[in-house]
């Protein structure tokens, strides 16, 4: 990567909003995402973070807004307005999205080698050896057994399935990956490990995220700046051990001081 | 027979479905939906090919019956009889002499020439189906190319089995652009699809699609680079004719396990033990 694309943002979002006739998804949400950053999205169920995640994946139309992404070639499209091919083809290769629930983002009739492997396929790799080799890296790489490869992913533990999950859409190298609540439905030390994995990971590939959660653990550990959302609207946003030590709104010193320490 | 028009569809029903088969043939492989009627015999019978034939049959066509192969098996006899009544046009179980052939799940052994319309039985038309039950999405995915996950049902079936398991239906490519489901015939026939200087025409009553392969049109079975795509072989000739290079069907003869491996396609394999 340029030093001068390291200075530009990879995605820059303005104004974006979503209304659900009278309910308000989102409304008016902005920030910009760095190459090789994390940004987390923290707040209360209802508080409209998924639904900004949502709207940039594609799965929601957006009443209003803009969302600019730096593709490869150093152009700048906005994904929001994006025609269907265009958008699709992106987020099969540069993007990736992690769901909460493991089986929304798996194939889960075919095997662990094929869930890895299917991003490749659509890209237009046609050599079996070649993808299962990729695909077997992979899983080494997200710490699931390579004997492993040939099962199904409803044979895998729940923590397992997370990684082939992430695994799967790390294959084509997006630069920008989208994660609803990753470790949620997760007991706590797979938590950590995953984290541990996530954490590693971005640093290593230089990998951008939005991670969207309600825990204030998870953030802590992966995000590199914040954004706090209530009622569809960010209320504060800043560096994430800035937001979380000494936070400003009164919404978010009630988040953060609702966290149960043991 | 009175009270019928002509190959008992209406004149602008044939019509309507003649326009179909033009666009089908403009758009090698694309399906093209049309207002299926009803025939008078059950869906999953060939009703889908029926109005195909009956849209193109005219008083000096040449008919051929197949089915599995076999010109006397039920489906044939009676899709048969059924043009003979409603058209009184002469039928054939040649291969050569044949204009017009309906056929479920095969395709002649004799090579098909310039000029011939082979009208295919289909099932299930969308080949995607199986990984994507929504219609809608399936339509965009033909679209935009969407094919790779194709190739991961053929790598589930490299991985479980060693090889792929797909015999008959085997997914195709049409002129490098859509994907097609070939009907059920065995992926040993799928090499004459390919540049076939016949017109292949493929009806799905139920589903109401028609799709074509126009004659000379590249037709590619999807396989992988390390796994190229293979047809079956027989260790055996035909035991009535042997014939070798043909698909054989498995028969059981007595009950001590006793069997026979004989030519699926009966005009060939007749032609063969009494030339003509």
């Amino acid at each position: 990567m340029s030093t001068s694309s390291l200075d530009r943002p990879l995605l820059s979002v303005r104004g974006l909003s979503k209304r659900f006739g009278a309910q308000v998804g989102c409304l008016d949400v902005g920030f910009d995402l760095w190459p090789g950053e994390v940004l987390g999205v923290v707040g209360e169920s209802g508080s409209g973070k998924t639904t900004v995640l949502a709207c940039l994946a594609g799965s929601v139309e957006p009443t209003a807004g803009t969302a600019k992404f730096r593709t490869r070639d150093d152009t700048v499209v906005d994904v929001l307005r994006l025609a269907e091919p265009a958008r699709r083809r992106l987020l099969r290769t540069d993007w990736g999205i992690v769901h909460q629930n493991p089986r929304d983002g798996l194939r889960m009739s075919v095997t662990a080698g094929a869930n890895v492997g299917e991003r490749l396929m659509a890209v237009g790799v046609r050599h079996y050896g070649r993808i299962r080799q990729t695909a077997l890296d992979w899983l080494t790489t997200v710490e699931i057994d390579t004997d492993r490869v040939d099962d199904l992913p409803a044979n895998l533990s729940g923590g397992m399935q997370q990684r082939l999950q992430i695994a799967r859409n790390l294959v084509t190298s997006p630069r920008l990956v989208l994660m609803d609540e990753p470790t949620g439905g997760l007991d706590v030390s797979v938590q950590a490990r995953l984290l541990d994995l996530l954490r590693g990971l971005v640093a290593e590939l230089g990998l951008s995220a939005i991670v969207v959660t309600h825990d204030l653990a998870v953030v802590r550990l992966l995000a590199h700046r914040l954004l706090v959302m209530r009622r569809g609207e960010v209320v504060e946003s800043g560096l994430t051990d800035q937001v979380l030590d000494d936070p400003q709104h009164a919404y978010t010193q009630l988040l953060v001081s609702s966290v149960l320490h043991p | 027979m009175s009270g019928y028009n002509f190959a008992f569809l209406d004149e602008q029903t044939k019509r309507m479905i003649r326009r179909s088969i033009l666009k089908a043939v403009a758009i090698p492989g694309y399906q093209v939906p049309f207002g299926g009627r009803e025939m008078p015999l059950s869906y999953g019978w060939g009703t889908g090919g029926v109005q195909v034939t009956a849209s193109l049959i005219g008083p000096d066509d040449v008919l051929k019956v197949i089915d599995q192969g076999a010109d006397d098996t039920t489906n044939a006899v009676s899709i048969r009889k059924f043009f003979e009544r409603t058209t009184g046009v002469r039928t054939t179980t040649r291969t050569a002499e044949a204009t017009l052939i309906q056929t479920r799940h095969r395709i002649p052994e004799t090579p098909l020439r310039a000029g011939q319309v082979l009208v295919l039985q289909v099932p299930i038309p969308e080949p995607l189906r199986w990984l994507e039950p929504r219609e809608a999405e399936t339509r965009k995915m033909h679209a935009l190319e969407e094919y790779g996950v194709m190739h991961v049902r053929l790598y589930e079936d490299i991985t479980r089995h060693g090889k792929v398991a797909q015999t008959y239906d085997y997914p195709v490519r049409v002129d490098g652009r859509y994907l097609m489901r070939p009907s059920p015939i065995p992926k040993f026939d799928n090499p004459k699809l390919d540049r076939s200087p016949a017109l292949l025409l493929f009806g799905a009553g139920r589903e109401k699609r028609i799709y074509a392969v126009p004659p000379h049109t590249p037709v590619k079975s999807l396989d992988f680079e390390d796994h190229p795509f293979e047809v079956e072989t027989w260790r055996q000739p035909c035991a009535l004719c042997a014939a070798t290079g043909v698909f054989l069907d498995e028969i059981i003869v007595d009950d001590k396990g006793g069997r026979l491996f004989v030519c699926s396609d009966t005009d060939h394999c007749a032609a063969r033990r009494s030339p003509r």
